[in-house]
C-alpha cells in the first residue's frame, strides 16, 4: 500500500489535565477530500491546530502525525513552519477577524508567498494578483492594496483561500470554512473549493457540522464525537446506511431530499463535558441502544469491511449484517 | 472629509481647554484671598485693601473673568503678584528644568516599560513573566513620594553614593529621574503586556502562524502593529505629562522646576502664576491627545477610513 498523504495516529491532546482529543486515527491520501464531521467541542478543529503545532504551547500533546511517511509532530519550528502553509495550508471560519487588519492584502499575500516560492521583485506582486484574479476577486490589481475591512466576508474568505494557494500546498485544511457565512456565498466558497482542489490536485479536509456540506464534496466521512472518530465511510455508504448510532443520530436528524416524508429524529441529551467523561463509550449516556457492557470499556475503532470502521460494540453485528447482505 | 474630522477633533481641544482655565479661574478665587497669603495676616487692613484694589480683586468675579479672557485674546497673562515680573516668563524659565528631568525619564519609561511587557507577554506565565508583573505592581502601587524617600534612603542616607536634592551637577538629577522612570515603566509593562496579550490571542495571529510565518516574524510584523494602538494612548499621556508630571518629585528634591514654582504659586494663591501654568498644562495635554488621535489614523487603517467617511 502507499504511504498515505498524512497519517495521524493516536493523537491525544488534553488542556490542563482534561483530554480533549483521546486517540484519534484519520489517514489522508493524496488529492482525497475527507469530510469530518460532529458536534462543536467533538474535536474536530483541535486535531489539525494541534497536528501543525497551533494549538497554545500548554496544551499536552502525544502521539503521532506523519507527512509522507516523516515525524511532524513536536518537529523543530523551522521544519515546522516549512510545512505550514507550504505543505499543509489552513484556512478557518471567521474571516472578518483572519486576516490581519492593520496590513494589505498585498503584504499578507506576498508574505505567504516569499515563504514558500521562489519568487522575486515583481513576480510576486504579479503572482499575488494572479491568485486574486482566480479566486475571484474583481479589480485584483487594485484591490491588492485594499486592506481586509474594506471586503465582505466572502470576499475575505477567497482572499484567505488565495493565500492557502501561495504555497502550492498539498493539503487544505478547510475549518467550517463558510459557517459564518450567507447560504448563498456559502454555495459559491464551496464551489471554489472544490474547483482549486481539482486544478491544483490538492487533497482536502472539510471540517464542518453541515453533513449536507459534507456529503456533495467529499469522498470519505469521518464522524467525530468527544474527542473520537467513531464511524469512517465513503461518504455515499456514510449517509445510504450509518452504521453507529451517534451517525445514525446525526443523518436521522436529516431531512431527506427524495423518498417519502418521514419523521425527522433528534438525539436526546447533550455532549458531555470533557472533564466529566463517563466511563467506557463515551455516547452510550445518549445511545438508544446502550447495553450493560458499553460502560465497561471504550470501543476502538475497528473495520467492519473494505473501507469502513467503527467503534461500537455492537459493529461486529453490524459487520455480519453488511456482509450478509452482500452475500445475497 | 478629512479636513472635517480633524475640525471637529481640534474644536473639541480648545473647548477643553477653556473649561480647565475657567475651572481653575474659579475655584482659585473661591478658596482664598491672595491678599491674606501674600502680604500674611498681620498687614494693615488698608494694605490689604490697596493690594485687592490693585490687582482687580475687589470685582465681581464674572468681571474678573471677563477681563482675563481679554487679556488672554490679546496675549498677556497677567503678573505674579509676588514681584510683578509677568507670569509666563516665571514660568518658562522653569520648563528646562522640569524637562532635563521628565524627558530623559520618559525615555526610559518607554525604554523599560516596552521591551518588559512585550517579553512578559510572549513568556506568559513563565517565572520571568512573573517577575515582571510583580515589579510592575510594586511601581504602580507606590506612590512616587514614597518611592523618591526611599531612593533617598537608600543612595544618598544609606549608601551616601547621590545628592539627595538640588541642582547642582547632573548626579542631582539621576535620583529624581529614576523615581519618575519607575512608576512610568511600570504602567506601560503592564499596558503594553496586556495589549500583546489580547493581540496574541486574535485569529489573525493564528493564520500568519498557519501560513508558515516564523514566529518571530509573526510577533514583529504581526503582533506589534496592532498592539501599537492601544499603547500609542497611554504614550500620548505621558507625553501630556511632560511639563507638569513632576510636581511631587521636584518638590520631594529640590528641584527648581515647573512643578516646585506651582506648588509655591498655589500656596500664596499668586493667581496669575498658576493660570498660566494650568493654561500650559491643558494645551500640553490637548495636543498630545490631538496627536495621539493623528496617530491612531496613522496606525489604523480602519479609522482612517471611517474619518474619511465622518
Amino acid at each position: 500500500m502507499v504511504t498515505p498523504l498524512v497519517s495521524i495516529q493516536d493523537l491525544r491532546v488534553a488542556f490542563g489535565g482534561v483530554s480533549v482529543l483521546r486517540g484519534v486515527d484519520i489517514t489522508l491520501q493524496q488529492g482525497e477530500a475527507l469530510g469530518l464531521v460532529g458536534e462543536s467541542g467533538s474535536g474536530k478543529s483541535v486535531t489539525w491546530l494541534a497536528a501543525l503545532g497551533l494549538l497554545p504551547r500548554h496544551a499536552q500533546i502525544s502521539g503521532s502525525v506523519r507527512l509522507e511517511g516523516r515525524e511532524i509532530l513536536g518537529a523543530p519550528a523551522a521544519e515546522l513552519d516549512h510545512v505550514r502553509g507550504g505543505r499543509i495550508a489552513m484556512i478557518f471560519q471567521d474571516p472578518a477577524s483572519a486576516l490581519n487588519p492593520v496590513l494589505t492584502i498585498r503584504r499578507q499575500l506576498c508574505e505567504a508567498l516569499a515563504l514558500h516560492r521562489d519568487l522575486q521583485g515583481n513576480a510576486v506582486k504579479a503572482e499575488a494578483r494572479r491568485l486574486l484574479d482566480l479566486v475571484g476577486i474583481p479589480d485584483a490589481g487594485r484591490r491588492l492594496e485594499a486592506y481586509p475591512h474594506e471586503f465582505s466576508g466572502g470576499q475575505v474568505q477567497r482572499i484567505m483561500i488565495a493565500m492557502a494557494l501561495a504555497g502550492n500546498p498539498d493539503v487544505l485544511i478547510a475549518d467550517e470554512p463558510t459557517t459564518a457565512l450567507d447560504a448563498t456565498i456559502q454555495a459559491q466558497i464551496l464551489e471554489l473549493l472544490s474547483t482549486v482542489r481539482r486544478e491544483f490536485g490538492m487533497a482536502m479536509v472539510l471540517i464542518s457540522h453541515d453533513l449536507g456540506v459534507v456529503a456533495e464534496n467529499c469522498d470519505r466521512v469521518a464522524v467525530m464525537y468527544a474527542g473520537r472518530i467513531v464511524e469512517e465511510a465513503p461518504a455515499n455508504q456514510l449517509f445510504a446506511d450509518p452504521v453507529h448510532p451517534y451517525a445514525q443520530g446525526l443523518i436521522g436528524a436529516l431531512p431527506p431530499l427524495d423518498g417519502p416524508r418521514r419523521r425527522l429524529t433528534a438525539i436526546p441529551g447533550t455532549v458531555p463535558d470533557p472533564a466529566k467523561m463517563p466511563e467506557g463509550c463515551a455516547f452510550a449516556p445518549r445511545c438508544a441502544l446502550a447495553a450493560e457492557p458499553c460502560g465497561h470499556a471504550a470501543p476502538t475503532l475497528a473495520p467492519i469491511a473494505n473501507d469502513r470502521s467503527v467503534a461500537c460494540i455492537r459493529a461486529e453485528a453490524s459487520r455480519r449484517a453488511l456482509l450478509g447482505i452482500a452475500a445475497e | 472629509m478629512m479636513g472635517r474630522y480633524f475640525a471637529i477633533r481640534i474644536g473639541r481641544a480648545a473647548l477643553t481647554i477653556v473649561l480647565v482655565v475657567t475651572f481653575a479661574f474659579v475655584v482659585l478665587r473661591l478658596s482664598g484671598d491672595p491678599a491674606l497669603m501674600i502680604l500674611g495676616p498681620e498687614a494693615p487692613s488698608e494694605v490689604l485693601a490697596a493690594f485687592r484694589k490693585a490687582w482687580g480683586l475687589d470685582d465681581p468675579i464674572w468681571f474678573q473673568y471677563l477681563d482675563y479672557f481679554g487679556a488672554i485674546a490679546k496675549g498677556e497673562l497677567g503678573r505674579s503678584m509676588r514681584d510683578g515680573r509677568p507670569a509666563i516668563e516665571l514660568v518658562l524659565e522653569r520648563i528646562p528644568a522640569t524637562l532635563a528631568l521628565t524627558l530623559p525619564a520618559f525615555a526610559f519609561k518607554v525604554a523599560l516599560g516596552v521591551p518588559a511587557g512585550i517579553y512578559a507577554a510572549l513568556h506568559r506565565g513563565s517565572a520571568i513573566d512573573r517577575a515582571v508583573m510583580m515589579t510592575a505592581v510594586a511601581g504602580f502601587t507606590v506612590p512616587s513620594f514614597v518611592l523618591a524617600l526611599i531612593l533617598v534612603l537608600v543612595f544618598a542616607v544609606q549608601l551616601g553614593w547621590l545628592p539627595s536634592g538640588g541642582q547642582d551637577s547632573w548626579r542631582h538629577a539621576i535620583l529624581p529621574i529614576a523615581t519618575l522612570s519607575l512608576g512610568g515603566a511600570a504602567v506601560l509593562a503592564r499596558f503594553t503586556r496586556s495589549a500583546m496579550l489580547e493581540v496574541l490571542g486574535q485569529p489573525y495571529i493564528r493564520t500568519a502562524s498557519a501560513k508558515g510565518v516564523p514566529w518571530r516574524k509573526v510577533v514583529t510584523s504581526h503582533a506589534l502593529p496592532n498592539a501599537a494602538i492601544p499603547s500609542v494612548t497611554i504614550l500620548g499621556f505621558m507625553v501630556g505629562t511632560l511639563i507638569a508630571g513632576a510636581v511631587v518629585v521636584e518638590s520631594v528634591f529640590a528641584w527648581p522646576g515647573v512643578g516646585r514654582l506651582l506648588v509655591v504659586a498655589v500656596a500664596n494663591r499668586d493667581l496669575a502664576v498658576v493660570q498660566c501654568i494650568l493654561l500650559l498644562v491643558a494645551m500640553t495635554m490637548v495636543t498630545s491627545n490631538l496627536i495621539v488621535d493623528f496617530l491612531y489614523g496613522f496606525l489604523d487603517p480602519r479609522l482612517r477610513t471611517k474619518g474619511a467617511h465622518a
